[in-house]
Parts: structure tokens; C-alpha cells; sequence
């Protein structure tokens, strides 16, 4: 507990005996203890090493949106258990309870500094954000009223894969996905992937590593197989920093990697780049 | 080739030894045996039929990873008349865990593209057990451009047990290669037909699969994680595969259920290994016939088809409607 001895704790003017138990966070990437007021301070940035914990998506909504102007689509949809799946039915009734949400994906209308966007964005706390009928379907429709109202397309990543509950209809929604991308694409509409903590599996196979421009939170993991599979199936040690998003970008996945801090202002500036010309507001 | 009989086949395999003993014992000898080798004949006919009629989702699941069964270049060998395999993705090197190139069913021509196992030890290092690297989703991809330049339909033959998990694999973006297949298929202007021959592995077997028509073979299997990796996670002991390869509804028939799947080709009794030709007569026909509707259609009718094809896809509830 040796990390506890100097807590600056001081400027949030509270004394360390005010503190609740159980509000400490450990840093998943460097294993820092990070105070839950101070997180809140930063943006959920650990101090010591720059990760950047999971926001809820109604905190990322907070931090990029042009305050006041989300307006959330389909909020509706609800959840199918099209397999009888175990269990399926009971998970996604706790997770919603647990959660607030109605499903792993939130979308709609909005505007970045006066550009109108459309934006999707995904919440890890709800069955690990894995992509199912409802997932794909949200995603789906949101890239298509994209298209159709000529506006640009950003998409917050963060996901366990595509939903094993749902079967092989959770597969499709990858290929249902990318090809409303394909026609987002050809109406010569920007799209802007932003990959946050962790993004892997059918997701990262699909809509999430289709960007015009892909954006990643700093160590944030992004893969395709887990690293516990890669190791299980290659006999081999991980390098070092193996599926960081530090990593990606060295390998070419990633354009930028950008703290939370500075999200909103990169994705106007970019936006204002690549919206047709006269829409955008740079 | 000899085919070794899986777990389940066992008490057909016992009659047949039965059978072959009496006849056997019984050649060269005076007494007459007939009635009862007509009896465990009869009874042999019986429990193949109890047998091979009610498989099992992890009995097919079984079936479809036979070693002896048909792989991509035995259909190519048994269905085409020519195939000239082209190499490579122009930038890191060639998979030979998905051949691909020109060929001809009948008269034809089309491009062909499909993973490809290895039946022992030394063809599987090499084919890495029909699971490709991006270099083959970004050749495949390649060569169907290629194809659509020609004027040409594609062929897809799916068999893998998923896109390879590896270091490399991930250093050269996988997902990348497979996400980008499944946007470029849904705009590519020919035709494309693609069959799930053997096992269909979650995004490995997608990233060649957005089609005009899919179809698969009766004992083949598609899912979105294999049974053990379902079983994994869900009970915690890949064990109970059995149980999750009946949980997911991977079977051919369940997903013509489901919609995905646009036709079932039917096998051989108890599977493609036991009689390939049969199994190439029947995938050629359904090759045929469906490169033949798909290829009437003008392309602006197929492209939107195949996209309201694919998103169409999905159950959940919609109150506003
Ligand atoms: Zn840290």
C-alpha cells in the first residue's frame, strides 16, 4: 500500500478520513490507485500513467457533445433472445437495471463545435458492449440517417466482440454494419472511429477499423483475439505493449492517438477537414 | 481413402465387423448363412439410417472437421475444369491458407477463392490448418477486384476454424483485413456465390462470406465462436461443447431457419468423406443453378440486394413500429 503514502488529496479540500471506503480505483495498466474524486477531476485519466478508464456514455456524451445539442435515436429497441439462449434473458434484464441503459449502444444527433454529426457510442458496462441484434442494428441505422442527412459519422468503440448469446445473427451485424459503411462511404462522408478501452473482436473485424480516420485513447487495448488466446494458440510471449493502442499505431492501425482531454477539438478540426465543403464549421 | 469412424459411428462399425466375421467363418463351408448376414445387413441399413439421420449439432460439428473430408482444392479437383492459382497480396507474401485464382465451372470462367486445410502434419504447417493470416483475406480481396474487372462471378469456399490468432496476425491487423473485406464485398459488381464447405469460423469465415447467395453443405457449420470457446465462457470447461454446439444453432438447417443461409446441399449418407464425388456431383449442381440466377440480375439489382440482403439480418423489438 506503499502508493497510498502521499495522496493529493488536498485539492479537492477533503481530508483522507472523509473519504468513503471502496473509492479507489486500481489502474488496470499500471496498477496506480487512483481516488474516484480525483478521476472525476481528470477526466478518468490515471496520474501515473496516462490510461484512460472507461467512461460510461453518458460521460462521453458530456465531454464532446456541444452542450444540450445530443438527441438520442431509437432509444427504444430492446433485445430479442432469438436462441433461447442461457440465461440471456435474465443477463440482459440485471445489465439494464445495473446500467440505466437499454442495450450496449447509444446513438443519435448531435453537434462538435457546430458540426452536425451523427454519433454512436458504446458502453462497456452493459454485456461488455458486444455487438448483438440490437448493437448492430442502432449502428446500422445511425450510419444510414448519416448518409441521409449528409453528415459526418463518429463512432466511440469499446467492446468485448460480437455477442455469443445471439449466435450467428451477432455475426452478421459485423457485415450489416460494414456495408452501410460502404454507402456512408461513397456520399463522400467523413467517418472517424475512435477506439477506447477495450475494443476486440468482431467489432475491431468490423465497423471500428473501417475509419477514414481511426483514433484511439491512449493504452487503450485493441485487438482481434484476446491476448490470452493469442498466447494459448502460439506458444509464444506477447511483446511488450502487445495490442496497446500505443502499439497499433506503431504497426499502422491507428492515426492518432489523442487524449480525452483534447477529443472534442480533434474531432471538429478533423471534421472540418472533410465535411463537404460549407457544412462544416472549422 | 480410409475414413476413420468418429465416436458415434462405433456401433455401425461393430455390425460391419460382425458382418465381415460370419462371412468369414463361413466361406468354404457347407452350412448356409445367409438369412443372418441378410439380418445384419438389414440391421446395418437400420442403424446407419438411426444414426445418420438424427445427427446431432456436435456430431455435424464433428463431421464438418473430418480429416478425410473433401478440403477447397478436392472440390476444385472434383467440380472445375480448370484452375490456374494465383499468388500473393502484392505486399507482404502469400497465404497458402486461402488459395484463390481463375477457373472454370463448365464452361464458366470465375474466380475462386477458399481456405484451404492440410490433411497431415507437414500440409497443415503450411495451409496453418486452414486458419489464414491478413495476407490471405487482403488476396482474396485482390482477386475478386480482379474478377469484377473481368466481368467475372466469385466463388467463395469457407473452411476454416477461424482467422488466425497470432502475434503477427495482429501486428499486420487482422480485423483491418477481414472489417474491409466485408464493406468491399457489399460494393464489389459481379455476382458472388460462397459455400460453407466445412466449418465456418466466426470473422475468418465472414471475411470471405458477404454473398448474393450462401449456401452450405448439410454437415458443415457456421457460428460466431466455436463450440468449445462458447463452452469456455459459458460453463467454464470446453467439455460441454456438445451442449453449446446445440445452444448456438450452428447446423445448416438452423441457420436456413435463421435466414442466413439461402440453401442446404445435401451430403452423403453420413458425410462428404465417405463419397466425394457424390458430395462435388451435388455442390457443382448448386454451384450451377445459383450462378445462374445471381448472374441474371442486372448490377444495380444485385448490389441492392445483397445489401438488404445482409441488413436485414438481426432479431429485436422495435416499439415505434
Ligand atoms: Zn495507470
Amino acid at each position: 500500500m506503499g502508493i497510498f503514502k502521499k495522496p493529493s488529496l488536498k485539492a479537492f479540500g477533503r481530508k483522507k478520513q472523509d473519504m468513503p471506503e471502496g473509492l479507489w480505483h486500481k489502474c488496470p495498466h499500471c496498477g496506480a490507485m487512483n481516488h474516484q474524486l480525483e478521476l472525476e477531476e481528470q477526466l478518468r485519466i490515471c496520474k501515473e500513467c496516462d490510461y484512460h478508464f472507461k467512461l460510461s456514455s453518458q460521460e462521453r456524451i458530456d465531454l464532446i457533445v456541444d452542450s444540450g445539442t445530443f438527441q438520442e435515436i431509437h432509444p427504444k429497441l430492446a433485445t430479442v433472445d432469438a436462441l433461447k439462449f442461457q440465461d440471456y434473458a435474465s443477463k440482459v434484464k440485471k445489465y439494464k437495471k445495473l446500467t440505466g441503459l437499454q442495450e450496449a449502444v447509444v446513438t443519435g444527433r448531435a453537434k462538435i463545435n457546430g458540426n452536425p454529426v451523427v454519433l454512436g457510442i458504446m458502453d462497456f458496462r452493459f454485456l461488455g458492449a458486444s455487438m448483438g441484434s440490437v448493437v448492430g442494428e442502432k449502428i446500422t441505422r445511425a450510419i444510414e440517417l448519416a448518409t441521409q442527412e449528409r453528415a459526418g459519422l463518429i463512432l466511440f468503440s469499446a467492446s468485448g466482440g460480437a455477442r455469443m448469446h445471439e449466435g450467428i445473427l451477432s455475426l452478421m451485424q459485423m457485415a450489416k454494419t460494414s456495408g452501410a459503411l460502404a454507402r456512408h462511404a461513397a456520399a463522400r462522408l467523413p467517418y472517424i472511429s475512435v477506439l477506447t478501452d477495450p475494443t476486440t473482436g468482431g467489432v475491431t473485424a468490423s465497423f471500428a477499423t473501417l475509419g477514414d480516420i481511426i483514433m484511439a485513447e491512449p493504452r487503450c487495448m485493441i485487438g482481434f483475439a484476446g491476448p490470452r488466446v493469442v498466447k494459448e494458440t502460439t506458444h509464444q510471449n506477447l511483446p511488450p505493449g502487445f495490442q496497446t493502442a500505443e502499439f497499433m499505431m506503431e504497426h499502422g492501425l491507428v492515426d492518432l492517438i489523442v487524449s480525452r482531454t483534447e477529443m472534442k477539438d480533434h474531432l471538429s478540426r478533423l471534421l472540418g477537414y472533410m465535411m463537404p465543403s460549407g457544412s462544416a464549421v472549422s | 481413402m480410409d475414413v476413420t469412424p468418429l465416436e458415434f459411428e462405433k456401433p455401425i462399425v461393430e455390425l460391419e465387423r460382425q458382418l465381415a466375421a460370419l462371412k468369414e467363418s463361413s466361406s468354404g463351408q457347407e452350412i448356409d448363412v445367409s438369412k443372418e448376414i441378410a439380418a445384419i445387413e438389414a440391421k446395418i441399413k437400420k442403424t446407419r439410417k438411426e444414426i445418420y439421420s438424427k445427427l446431432t449439432a456436435w456430431q455435424r460439428v464433428q463431421i464438418a472437421r473430418h480429416p478425410a473430408r473433401p478440403f477447397m482444392l478436392d472440390y476444385v479437383s472434383h467440380c472445375f475444369d480448370d484452375f490456374i492459382e494465383l499468388h500473393g497480396d502484392r505486399h507482404i507474401g502469400d497465404d497458402q491458407a486461402m488459395p484463390a485464382g481463375f477457373a472454370r465451372l463448365d464452361s464458366r470462367k470465375c474466380m475462386l477463392v477458399g481456405h484451404q486445410k492440410g490433411r497431415d502434419t507437414k500440409e497443415n504447417l503450411k495451409r496453418n490448418f486452414g486458419s489464414a493470416n491478413p495476407e490471405g483475406y487482403r488476396k482474396a480481396l485482390r482477386l475478386m477486384r480482379l474478377a469484377e474487372k473481368f466481368g467475372m462471378p466469385v466463388v467463395a469456399l469457407i473452411d476454416t476454424p477461424g482467422a488466425y490468432p497470432g502475434i503477427g496476425a495482429e501486428e499486420r491487423n487482422i480485423a483491418e483485413a477481414i472489417a474491409f473485406n466485408l464493406r468491399e464485398m457489399m460494393t464489389l459488381e459481379i455476382p458472388i456465390v460462397a459455400v460453407v464447405i466445412g466449418e465456418g469460423g466466426s470473422g475468418g469465415a465472414l471475411g470471405i462470406g458477404v454473398a448474393d447467395r450462401v449456401l452450405m453443405l448439410e454437415n458443415a457449420y457456421y457460428s460466431v465462436i466455436s463450440p468449445e470457446g462458447c463452452a469456455a465462457i459459458l460453463w467454464k470447461d470446453r467439455q460441454f461443447a456438445p451442449e453449446a454446439a446445440e445452444a448456438m444453432k450452428l447446423t445448416a438447417t438452423d441457420l436456413k431457419r435463421l435466414g442466413v443461409v439461402d440453401e442446404v446441399i445435401p451430403e452423403p449418407e453420413g458425410g462428404a468423406q465417405y463419397d466425394r464425388d457424390a458430395a462435388a456431383a451435388n455442390l457443382k449442381d448448386a454451384l450451377v443453378r445459383n450462378l445462374n440466377e445471381v448472374s441474371a440480375k442486372p448490377v444495380a439489382k444485385l448490389l441492392e440486394e445483397r445489401y438488404q440482403k445482409f441488413r436485414a439480418f438481426g432479431e429485436y423489438e422495435d416499439p415505434v413500429k
